[in-house]
């Protein structure tokens, strides 16, 4: 065991290099935060493509089992993003059904990982912010003679604020999530490496003013997201009531 | 208004409600309810809470089907011509949007022409003096503007029968009066009013003719003026001196 006084020296040193690193744009670090970015935006509009129709459907539609598929929808919401890692990887694989595709290992399997994780998280969120508002909106709709895709789309838009949250949620939920773009990315330096694997890898090899530097950058970003899903909702509000 | 006679040759009118029931949770909310309902005069279904009132108006306008009997109009055109009838609740729900909007978005369903919608709104929202919050987020706007864009909503449609429930129970006595002058008027300019009530003020302020609602059944009917001056039933005798019923 390290003495405690050159432990905190130790972090506080690295503290000072990550923020060294981060005031002058590390390539490598700009490297990996590009991509982290990149890849888990591609994954979260995919997933609001799909998860926000999905949810505005269960919403509003009336058929059998819907109860069952809610409460499925919701359980997919704690999904282990290690397990979506593994089946992404299992249909991506040289002998998986979508083998011969040849993107495993690269950024685009980490968006199909993320894309999977991130959308029943928005269409479980939509489908709930959505149905609130159809309880309120039901009979003023079919009295103007509202069909059921206009009346979905007339709650996505009318939702649209706390969806912009929903979505907002998803991103951060797939920018700080490591199992799935591990084992589907590879994490290889330079192609599939983002944040949250950089972080894994560089802790255990030793390298704490990256791991640290690219920490910062991370909870920042989480911050960052929430405070401006909250400032959104507020401002709508005020605005829209 | 555009002159609905031109446009439309024959009525909807008359409303035909033939032995309709209406069943929830076992309870029988309507219990054979048998009325005609004519063009013209501004009919109010008046009653105490809990009398059917609501759920009678809204299987007259297709919002909820009966478990018997049946509700028919004049003419069985277009989704029970559907479009040439129009409601207003009475919580207004207003979308996210302009005052100006939610008036354009009623229009838009109706199948009016993009460029047709604003005006037409515009036009509403003038009648009932809301030309001033035209571009105001509807929502945040007081009660009695709410219930006024609502009846803005509706008339632009130009109905032919406008259903009014409970219009003004949630609204103060300046909002109220607002809201009875929006709705004189659109009686006047042709359009039948079928309004549902428990408040006997409002009743005696609209009414031309009353059906009076007990227990989900339909106890008497009367021209307004003979309704107040000598009911026939013992319950709304009972009702116009305002005991509990």
């Amino acid at each position: 065991m390290l003495p405690v006084g050159r432990s905190v020296g130790t972090i506080a040193l690295a503290l000072g290099q990550a923020a060294e690193l981060i005031a002058g744009f590390d390539p490598r670090l700009v490297q990996i935060v590009g991509l982290s970015f990149r890849v888990s935006l591609a994954a979260v509009v995919i997933a609001a493509l799909v998860g926000l129709p999905l949810g505005a459907a269960i919403a509003v539609a009336r058929f059998p089992g819907r109860q069952a598929v809610i409460v499925v929808l919701n359980a997919l919401l704690g999904l282990p993003s290690v397990v979506v890692g593994l089946l992404v990887y299992l249909l991506l694989s040289r002998a998986g059904p979508l083998g011969p595709m040849g993107i495993l290992f690269t950024p685009t399997a980490m968006v199909v990982a993320q894309a999977i994780l991130v959308t029943p998280i928005i269409a479980a969120f939509s489908r709930q912010a959505i149905e609130d508002a159809w309880r309120e909106y039901e009979e003023q709709l079919n009295s103007l003679g509202a069909g059921p895709v206009q009346a979905a789309l007339t709650l996505l838009w009318d939702c649209r604020f706390s969806l912009l949250t929903t979505v907002l949620g998803g991103f951060g939920r797939a920018v700080a999530e490591v199992g799935a773009v591990m084992i589907v990315g590879g994490n290889i330096d330079g192609v599939t490496r983002v944040m949250t694997t950089a972080i894994a890898l560089e802790t255990s090899k030793g390298d704490l003013p990256l791991a640290l530097g690219l920490g910062i950058v991370l909870i920042s970003l989480v911050l960052a997201l929430n405070a401006a899903a909250h400032l959104i909702k507020e401002a709508a509000q005020r605005r829209y009531g | 208004m555009v002159d609905r006679a031109v446009k439309a040759p024959s009525s909807l009118l008359p409303l035909r409600i033939e032995d309709v029931c209406f069943e929830a949770g076992g309870r029988r909310i309507i219990d054979g309810i048998s009325v005609e309902i004519q063009a013209g005069a501004r009919t109010v279904i008046l009653g105490p809470n809990g009398a059917g009132k609501s759920v009678l108006m809204r299987i007259c306008h297709g919002l909820l089907a009966p478990t018997s009997g049946r509700v028919t109009w004049n003419l069985s055109q277009p989704a029970n011509g559907r479009h040439r009838q129009a409601m207003v609740f009475q919580r207004p729900v207003m979308l996210r949007r302009s005052a100006l909007a939610n008036v354009a978005y009623g229009l838009k369903l109706a199948g009016a022409e993009r460029r047709e919608r604003q005006a037409r709104a515009f036009r509403a929202l003038d009648r009932l003096g809301l030309a001033h919050l035209a571009g105001r987020s509807a929502r945040v706007l007081s009660g009695g503007e709410q219930q006024r864009v609502a009846i803005a909503r509706a008339w632009a449609l130009e109905p032919e029968v406008l259903f009014l429930d409970e219009p003004t129970a949630n609204l103060d006595p300046q909002a109220t009066r607002e809201v009875e002058a929006a709705i004189t008027s659109i009686g006047a300019a042709g359009t039948k009013i079928i309004m549902v009530t428990h408040d006997l003020g409002a009743a005696k302020r609209l009414a031309d003719e009353i059906v009076f609602m007990h227990n989900g059944r339909v106890l008497e009917r009367a021209g307004a003026e003979l309704f107040f001056r000598g009911p026939s039933s013992r319950e709304a005798a009972a009702f116009i001196r305002g005991e509990l019923l």
